[in-house]
């Protein structure tokens, strides 16, 4: 007979071609950016921290090889199923890309296709959405980090560490041990020995009372005895209070988005608003169990709108901010009462506003809403000649310059002038500074 | 059967395995494989793996050790997804041409496929390993995995070295060359060339022992020594122009590649060597392991060792692995080499126990002599896919398949079917069909013509071509920058 052997490798490590992977990545790395910013715009704010399928032009990873080109000269070929022919027929071709099933043959290392699709992993999707970002690492991986636990009752093991030992079910379980093996208890034993005692102090014992103490000894062993096999507490009577991690019960978060969408807000302006939005949530998702998302627009009056109207339907209008406030306070007063929920308003815009108006807001905010909220974020979106100009903080448009007389009253406002990705995150400083004072 | 059936004790009975069971299948399985069917195997090594580790071999050529290559994560990123969404299933097996025959089986099969598997793989595949000729020959069972373990390492210490970026655009150049990377008629060098590994061995010892901090480049993979160099030089010397293993002639000839580009460029050429045999004996492979496994389960049945829901289940999957849609049907992808290898394997059992008139004319040696055992080891001994096809297909399996031959013109709206399966057309039919298989036909034939070593340096290339079908040019254009990186100076190809 030959030897065999099996080899039980299921538990061996995972993964052995992780490093292959990364390599791909880091190959493909400008077409997988642009194919996620791309699906940044396609993925709605509640998906941002799922793992994604993309799909990236295949030109990058091509691997060609020499390759005979079908369009040319001829070739004898031999195919099963014939069903009506004969020798001599004549029989056309069936239109390119059906029929002969040559599908399989080009399907990766040609260039036989222009696409290759596969699936990127959560944390590789949001590797690629803080790129752009540019979040401290610390902020990074708290934003990964799986959501925070703590260690919850859950009844009672037997086995566990002495500090968790359950005194109470301990005891109770030696104590009907004991009862069910009948372990000889010490008064009885004590009460035996008394007796032994006083048959010893005669000096001069009649048969009886030898007969009884050697009857006494003879019990007194075997309790002896029996003691010893059944013992007073037992490794099995022992009992532990177990405890589990369970996720911790935050309550819940609402968040405002608010947004300008009259007419001066275009592609850019709304992509960069998106991540900024996108960003937040993130934040929200990891601190608390439930998060609600309002989407509220506003050009000269406000609404509010599902997600798909917000980002990409078009209105024209002059611009009133203040609308959008009173439209948040009335759906806040409606739906989200303020001691059930944590609230954080974002809100974006290109700063203008009808003359006036400012102040109207600065007052709505200092009244109404920023003793309410958790955060108030506001960021004003420039292009980037214009972030030049206003490089100056206390210069701007008419709602900057409001803000900025009230803001340092209320320590969790924050506002910012973002003119690519990479200024959003200054906004949210604030915030993750002070979530990680908690952590800390 | 009925009455076997209560004599003998089933092996397993139900989905469920335990190493037990499977010990027990193994060693009823290897009765019949040797005993009956005189194979003559390697050991066997059996690893069960999960789905997931299944999906990490597959990326890189099903061996246990690879290098790393980007490659490798791209094919594994899509193999993952098609497999996640259930577009496409994984083989239930892997089984690696090495001594002792590792053969990797997925923990999520049931018994009886376990039991297919192991007939399949253990046996059918491990058999033809160690037989056939081109195997024998042109690879090295045992020398492939420490071989492959070299490479790993060689190349990983590269990466540390030179940079990502460096190794990345060497093993780029010669993987688009591995198709005429191969040495087709002359027998290869050995990989584990002994003299060659001691050599390695002595210098990675001098460099210890001669250590120094100052030198941590390792001055032996940068530099060339002046012994090699002429050691080399004078191999370059000893090549016969035209030259058709593309990757030999630039790992000894190119005039910019430092050593251990060399070094590189000669693991990928091995690699493309040690596969060669799998790719001129598909049919030949599959058919002697799919008629081994099929054989063998109907005996374990027969012999009451497997119950009768397991047979059901084991003709199941046995009819999708030779199921072969016709030309016309949306799954059809030229022949199903598990289908064709099988059915002609099948038929040299029938032609020998029970032949038609017809057989007695087409196979007078083999017809009626039920010597189809000793007649099949020698067919998996010494042919291959062309060869095979050529001697054996007969006039029944063409019927079978309805096989059917046509001239495809690329310039003409209509093809011409130029021979079908009838008494007329049969050797025809037959010659066409062998002559797909050669892989001298199917792949473009390259070779080095000419290349001006002493003044400008420039290599020429040509590709032979047959009738008249010239090469893509888009994928010859990124083919030849490849080269170009290789041999960094001008390439030129031409066709004739």
């Amino acid at each position: 007979m030959t030897s065999f052997h099996f080899i039980d490798r299921r538990k061996n490590p995972k993964g052995k071609s992780l490093g292959n992977r990364q390599r791909f990545l880091k190959r493909a790395k400008a077409q997988i950016k642009d194919a996620v910013n791309k699906s940044l715009r396609d993925r709605s704010l509640k998906e941002i921290d799922k793992g994604e399928k993309i799909t990236i032009p295949s030109k990058s990873t091509a691997e060609p090889r020499f390759r005979v080109d079908p369009n040319t000269g001829e070739r004898e070929m031999v195919h099963p199923g014939n069903k009506e022919f004969a020798k001599g027929d004549k029989v056309k071709k069936p239109p390119k890309g059906g029929g002969r099933g040559k599908g399989k043959e080009a399907s990766d290392s040609g260039d036989g296709e222009d696409e290759f699709q596969f699936t990127l992993t959560q944390e590789e999707f949001l590797d690629i959405f803080f790129e752009d970002l540019e979040l401290p690492n610390l902020v990074k991986r708290s934003l990964k980090e799986i959501k925070s636990t703590a260690f919850k009752r859950a009844g009672i093991t037997s086995a566990g560490s002495p500090t968790n030992l359950n005194l109470i079910r301990t005891m109770r379980n030696a104590h009907g041990r004991r009862l069910a093996l009948r372990r000889p208890s010490t008064k009885e034993m004590n009460a035996l020995k008394e007796r032994l005692f006083q048959l010893e102090r005669i000096s001069q014992p009649n048969e009886d009372e030898i007969a009884e103490k050697k009857s006494i000894l003879a019990q007194l062993e075997e309790m002896e005895a029996r003691r010893r096999w059944a013992p007073f507490i037992d490794p099995l009577d022992v009992r532990y209070n177990a405890f589990e991690p369970t996720p911790v019960q935050t309550t819940a978060a609402v968040m405002f988005c608010l947004m300008d969408v009259s007419g001066s807000m275009g592609e850019r302006e709304k992509d960069l608003a998106k991540r900024f939005y996108m960003l937040l949530y993130l934040f929200l998702k990891r601190r608390y169990e439930r998060v609600e998302v309002v989407f509220i627009r506003h050009t000269h009056h406000a609404e509010e709108v599902d997600e798909e109207t917000f980002f990409y339907s078009r209105q024209s209008g002059g611009t009133v901010v203040s609308t959008a406030l009173e439209k948040m306070m009335e759906v806040q007063k409606d739906r989200f009462p303020a001691g059930e929920w944590n609230i954080y308003v974002a809100q974006a815009s290109d700063g203008f506003t009808q003359s006036g108006d400012a102040q109207r807001c600065v007052e709505m905010l200092n009244d109404d809403i920023m003793p309410i909220s958790q955060y108030y974020a506001y960021i004003e979106i420039l292009d980037e000649r214009e972030l030049e100009v206003f490089s100056d903080a206390d210069s701007g448009a008419e709602l900057w310059r409001a803000y900025r007389t009230f803001a340092p009253a209320w320590g969790h406002f924050a506002q910012t002038r973002i003119a690519k990705p990479q200024d959003i995150f200054p906004v949210f400083r604030e915030l993750f500074a002070k979530d990680k004072r908690e952590a800390a | 059967m009925g009455q076997a059936a209560e004599e003998t004790t089933l092996l397993f009975d139900g989905a469920d395995w335990n190493f037990e069971t499977l010990n027990n299948t193994l060693n009823a399985i290897e009765d019949i494989a040797l005993n009956d069917l005189g194979l003559n195997i390697y050991p066997n090594q059996i690893e069960i793996i999960s789905s997931e580790q299944m999906l990490d071999a597959y990326s890189s050529h099903g061996m246990p050790l690879m290098y790393k290559h980007w490659s490798f994560g791209k094919h594994f990123a899509r193999d993952q997804m098609m497999y996640q969404k259930g577009y496409s299933g994984l083989a239930y097996e892997i089984v690696i041409n090495a001594d002792p025959c590792i053969a990797y089986l997925m923990e999520e099969n049931s018994m009886t496929m376990q039991a297919l598997v192991m007939a399949h793989a253990c046996f059918g595949h491990n058999h033809f390993f160690k037989n056939n000729y081109l195997f024998r020959q042109w690879t090295d069972a045992e020398g492939i995995l420490p071989y492959l373990d070299f490479a790993k390492k060689y190349i990983a210490k590269c990466e540390d070295q030179y940079g990502l970026e460096e190794v990345e655009s060497v093993l780029d150049a010669a993987h688009a060359l591995m198709d005429q990377g191969v040495f087709r008629y002359n027998r290869p060098p050995r990989l584990s060339d002994a003299d060659r590994l001691a050599k390695m061995a002595a210098r990675a010892k001098h460099a210890e022992t001669t250590f120094n901090d100052i030198w941590r480049t390792l001055p032996d993979l940068e530099v060339e020594e002046e012994e090699e160099m002429e050691e080399r030089q004078a191999e370059v010397r000893n090549i016969k122009l035209p030259e058709e293993n593309l990757l030999y002639f630039i790992e000894k000839a190119s005039p910019v590649l430092r050593p251990w580009q060399r070094e590189l460029v000669r693991i990928v050429r091995n690699v493309a060597q040690y596969f060669y045999p799998q790719k001129q004996t598909q049919v030949m492979n599959e058919g002697c392991a799919t008629f081994v496994h099929h054989y063998i389960m109907n005996e374990l049945f027969n012999r009451g060792q497997i119950s009768e829901g397991a047979i059901m289940e084991f003709l199941h999957s046995h009819s999708s692995v030779v199921f072969q849609p016709e030309f016309d049907d949306q799954r059809y992808s030229g022949f199903n080499p598990y289908a064709l290898g099988f059915a002609m394997m099948e038929d040299i059992k029938r032609i020998s126990e029970d032949p038609t008139d017809e057989d007695r004319e087409w196979f007078p040696e083999i017809a009626g002599r039920n010597e189809w055992r000793e007649v099949l080891k020698d067919a998996w001994a010494n042919f291959r896919d062309e060869s095979f096809i050529l001697q054996y297909l007969s006039p029944t399996v063409m019927r079978n398949f309805r096989m059917f031959a046509i001239a495809d013109v690329a310039k003409e709206s209509h093809v011409h079917i130029s021979d079908i399966h009838d008494n007329r057309g049969f050797r025809q039919v037959r010659e066409r069909l062998a002559k797909l298989y050669d892989l001298g036909m199917r792949e473009a034939n390259i070779q080095v013509v000419a290349a001006d070593l002493e003044g400008d340096r420039a290599l020429h290339l040509r590709h032979e071509t047959h009738n008249g079908r010239k090469l893509d040019t888009k994928t010859k254009d990124a083919v030849l920058t490849h080269i170009e990186t290789l041999w960094g100076h001008e390439v030129t190809l031409d066709e004739v």
